[in-house]
Parts: structure tokens; C-alpha cells; sequence
């Protein structure tokens, strides 16, 4: 026989071992109706031909199969030697055989009912009044969310940058130009107060101001100076961005910018 | 046993406890009915075999029991409550049953018809003469022989419905918690094997 025909007569075994072995899983047959030891004869017999994965994997689901009916066979053999094990055939001939009167004696004999008891406490009873009369409605439980229809439309760029959903200038731009603020603002000291810097005419302004310096003092375009007993903040333009990699004794200093700072800070400049 | 030091008699103290092992057992506070015995031991303390066996003595007189049914679903009939492994009581579920047996006229009150107790042992015991496994559709083909067909199907899903059998989705009927925790099974099939059919019947 070519290697072709033994190859294709051998899928054909194994195919038929994993139905053979499905269907006395499934079907609840005798386990003992699997010859174990031909299907291992057989599966070595074909073994060397499997090369390919799908080849090795119908020959692994063979003997996982196999080893599912092997362990129904123990499990057969275990009923069989416990006190329950009764000839299936013998029990339905007795079944068929007796009344059904003398089947209820029989089994009123052995069975014990559970008792139990379904009543309502007047605790219970009074949590339940007071659930129903906190739930609400189901008109106003399940009322759908009200809502009003409107025609899509395009929105411009200089739309969204109103809306500040897009900004002016990229990020990088803002830090230059924030960065050339400062060097101009710092005059002959070189430096000035962090308030003074980050503080406009508006707190919103302020705020953004004080996030962009920020970054401005973590990217080296600028250093702080930080005088706490005179309870004074200073912020310095460097030359050129010192990246903080070469600093040596980097330290974070958080800022709180409330709404009341920024009104105390306005009143002190005259505003 | 802090209580009773703290001034309460141990006859107060294991009285208190029995009512409210009574409580716990007996009013179904789950889907299924019965109490898992670490539950008992959280409510009544590490105490509560000896208190369930108070309980179940008071119980006898009124031929009603404490009966204890392992994970495994096999009942231990033999053995005192107070002897087990705590371990092993943990996991197990109580509850409370008829002690002695049922007269076909208290079934019947029960709304249980002769039929559809003869179609449970037969369910049953062909179950279990099965390994615990059985097609449905033989069980439907046995309970046809002497129930119209209609009636064996609709027994078969009232038994599933009650808790004494249960069904898997390739349609294999298996023994469920109910029939574990309420019937003898060794008992049935050994009934059942030594009964002399009825005269008529034999013919």
C-alpha cells in the first residue's frame, strides 16, 4: 500500500476511534464496549506517519477521548462495587412489574420530606410598606431621558479655538513666547516675583499662566527662587533651557492659585 | 458559653439557642431550603452541633428530624451530629424532615397524586440504577408504559422544577440536591428489588 493510502486509511481510524469513544461519553453506553487495547494498537501503528500539526492533534484528541472512556470504565467499576449498584435491566423489569400502589408504599418508606414554612414577620411586613411607598412610579422610573433634535453643522477651526476646544499657538510656541515675556519683564534684577509674572486681569488668564510657567521651570527656561521666611517667590529667565537632567538637587514645589490669592494679589497692586 | 458566664443559666442559654436554630431551619431564607452548617456555626456559635441535637430530641416527639446532607450528597445516618468533624459538618447542609413515614393520604394532601409519586420513585430509582446518569427519553419511554404521554413529560419537568432531578442541555437526567437530602436511595432500590409484584400485575 502506498504511504498516501496508509496516511489517508489511518485519519480515517483515528476519526472513527474519537466518534466511537464521543458517543459512549455522550450516550451514557457501556464503557466497557471500547476495546482499549486495539485503539492503542492501532493509534501506535499510525504514528510515525503524522507529520503535519493537524495530523498530531487528531492523533492527541484520539487518546484524549480514549483516556475519557478509560476513566468512565474506573468509574463503572467503582458504581459496580458499591452497595447501589443494581442491574439496570433487572430494576425496570421490577418496575414495570409492580403497581403502582405498591410503588408509592415503597416509596413513602423511604422518603422524608423537608419541612419548612413561608411566613411574613410584622418587622418584614413593615420594611416591605416601607419600600413600596418610597419607590417611585414606574411611568417615572423608566421615563426616557427628554431630548431635542438639532441639524448637524460644520464647525471652523477659529470656531473651536473660541471655544477652546483647539488652541492658537502649539504648546511650544506658547512656552517661547511666555519665555520671551519673562526675559523681557525681569529687567536689570534678572528676576521678579512668581505673583507678578503669572498674575492677569482675569483669574482664568492667571491660571493659565501659572500651568504654561510650570512647565517653563521643569523644562529649564526658568529657575525659582524661593525665600520662605520672607514669604516670597522669585522666578529667574535662564539663558538657555537647563535641562533638569543636569540640575543637581531637583526639587517639586507645588502653588496653590485660589481665587482669593489672586483678589489679595490685585488688591496689593491697586487694583 | 460567655453568656452563661456572664450570669445566664446554660439551661436559658442552650433554650435561646435552640429557638433560633428552629428559626434558621425551618423559615427558607435562600433559593433552596436548609442551612449550610458554617452559617449555623456564624448564628449560633462553635456550639451549635450540640445545640442541633437538643433541637433534633425536641423534634422527635413532633416525628420530625435535623437531617444532614454532605457535599458529596450522601447522608450519614449512623453517625451523632455532636461526633463529626467540625470541617466536615461546615460544608454540609441541615434541614429539618419527617422523621418516620408518610401515610399515602398525608402524600396525597401534600398535592402529591399516587401517580406522580409512583413516576418519582420510578424516575429515581431508574437514575440511580444508571450511575446517575439517564437519557431523558428513556425515563419518558418507562413512565409512558403506565402514564399518558402528556403527563409522563409533565412529571418529568415538575420533579426538575421541585429539586429532586435535574436535566444538563444534551438532555441527561441527574440526581438533584432534593433527592439527596430527602431520600434513602439505597433503601428505595433495595425496596424496590425485594418487592413481590402484585398478583395481577405478575401476569
Amino acid at each position: 500500500m502506498s504511504k498516501t493510502k496508509t496516511k489517508k486509511l489511518g485519519l480515517e481510524q483515528l476519526q472513527r476511534i474519537i466518534d466511537l469513544c464521543s458517543s459512549v461519553e455522550e450516550r451514557g453506553l457501556d464503557p466497557f464496549l471500547v476495546d482499549v487495547d486495539d485503539i492503542i494498537r492501532i493509534v501506535k501503528e499510525f504514528f510515525p506517519f503524522w507529520k503535519k500539526p493537524e495530523e498530531l492533534c487528531l492523533d492527541a484528541e484520539a487518546i484524549n477521548r480514549l483516556a475519557s472512556v478509560i476513566k468512565l470504565q474506573g468509574e463503572w467499576v467503582r458504581h459496580r462495587s458499591t452497595s447501589l449498584y443494581t442491574d439496570p435491566f433487572l430494576l425496570g423489569e421490577k418496575i414495570q412489574k409492580l403497581d403502582n400502589e405498591s410503588l408509592v408504599e415503597i416509596f413513602l418508606k423511604v422518603w422524608r420530606p423537608i419541612v419548612e414554612l413561608e411566613q411574613i414577620s410584622p418587622h418584614s411586613f413593615l420594611e416591605a410598606v416601607k419600600y413600596w411607598s418610597q419607590l417611585l412610579p414606574l411611568e417615572e422610573r423608566w421615563r426616557m431621558p427628554e431630548v431635542s433634535e438639532f441639524k448637524a453643522g460644520a464647525v471652523s477651526r477659529s470656531d473651536l479655538i473660541k471655544e477652546r476646544f483647539l488652541d492658537e499657538k502649539t504648546f511650544a510656541e506658547r512656552l517661547e513666547a511666555l519665555w520671551e515675556e519673562l526675559k523681557n519683564r525681569v529687567g536689570k534684577d534678572e528676576k521678579m516675583l512668581y505673583w507678578d509674572f503669572i498674575g492677569a486681569e482675569t483669574f482664568e488668564e492667571t491660571m493659565w499662566r501659572a500651568y504654561f510657567t510650570s512647565f517653563l521651570v521643569t523644562y529649564g527656561y526658568a529657575s525659582l527662587e524661593i525665600y520662605p521666611f520672607e514669604n516670597k517667590v522669585y522666578i529667574k529667565p535662564n539663558e538657555k533651557p537647563v535641562p533638569l537632567s543636569k540640575k543637581r538637587n531637583v526639587i517639586s514645589v507645588p502653588f496653590s492659585i485660589s481665587f482669593e490669592e489672586w483678589k489679595k494679589w490685585r488688591q496689593q497692586r491697586g487694583d | 458559653m460567655a453568656s452563661a458566664k456572664r450570669g445566664l443559666s446554660k439551661k436559658a442559654y442552650y433554650s435561646r439557642k435552640v429557638k433560633r436554630a428552629a428559626h434558621l431551619l425551618f423559615f427558607r431564607r435562600h433559593r433552596k431550603p436548609g442551612v449550610k452548617g458554617w452559617e449555623l456555626r456564624k448564628k449560633l456559635g462553635a456550639d451549635y452541633p450540640k445545640v442541633l441535637k437538643l433541637l433534633d430530641n425536641y423534634l422527635a416527639r413532633l416525628d420530625l428530624k435535623v437531617n444532614v446532607v454532605f457535599e458529596e450528597g450522601e447522608q450519614v445516618q449512623e453517625e451523632p451530629i455532636e461526633k463529626m468533624k467540625p470541617e466536615q459538618l461546615d460544608k454540609a447542609r441541615f434541614y429539618i424532615t419527617l422523621r418516620g413515614d408518610l401515610t399515602p393520604t398525608e402524600a396525597k394532601m401534600m398535592g402529591w397524586r399516587i401517580d406522580d409519586i409512583a413516576g418519582l420513585a420510578i424516575t429515581i430509582s431508574y437514575i440511580i440504577s444508571r450511575k446517575g446518569k439517564v437519557e431523558r427519553k428513556e425515563v419518558e419511554k418507562i413512565l409512558k408504559e403506565k402514564l399518558p404521554g402528556w403527563r409522563a413529560e409533565a412529571n418529568i419537568d415538575r420533579y426538575i422544577r421541585a429539586g429532586y432531578i435535574t436535566q444538563d442541555e444534551k438532555g441527561f437526567l441527574y440526581l438533584d440536591w432534593r433527592t439527596k437530602a430527602e431520600i434513602n436511595q439505597k433503601t428505595l432500590v433495595d425496596l424496590i428489588l425485594g418487592k413481590e409484584a402484585s398478583p395481577q400485575s405478575a401476569d
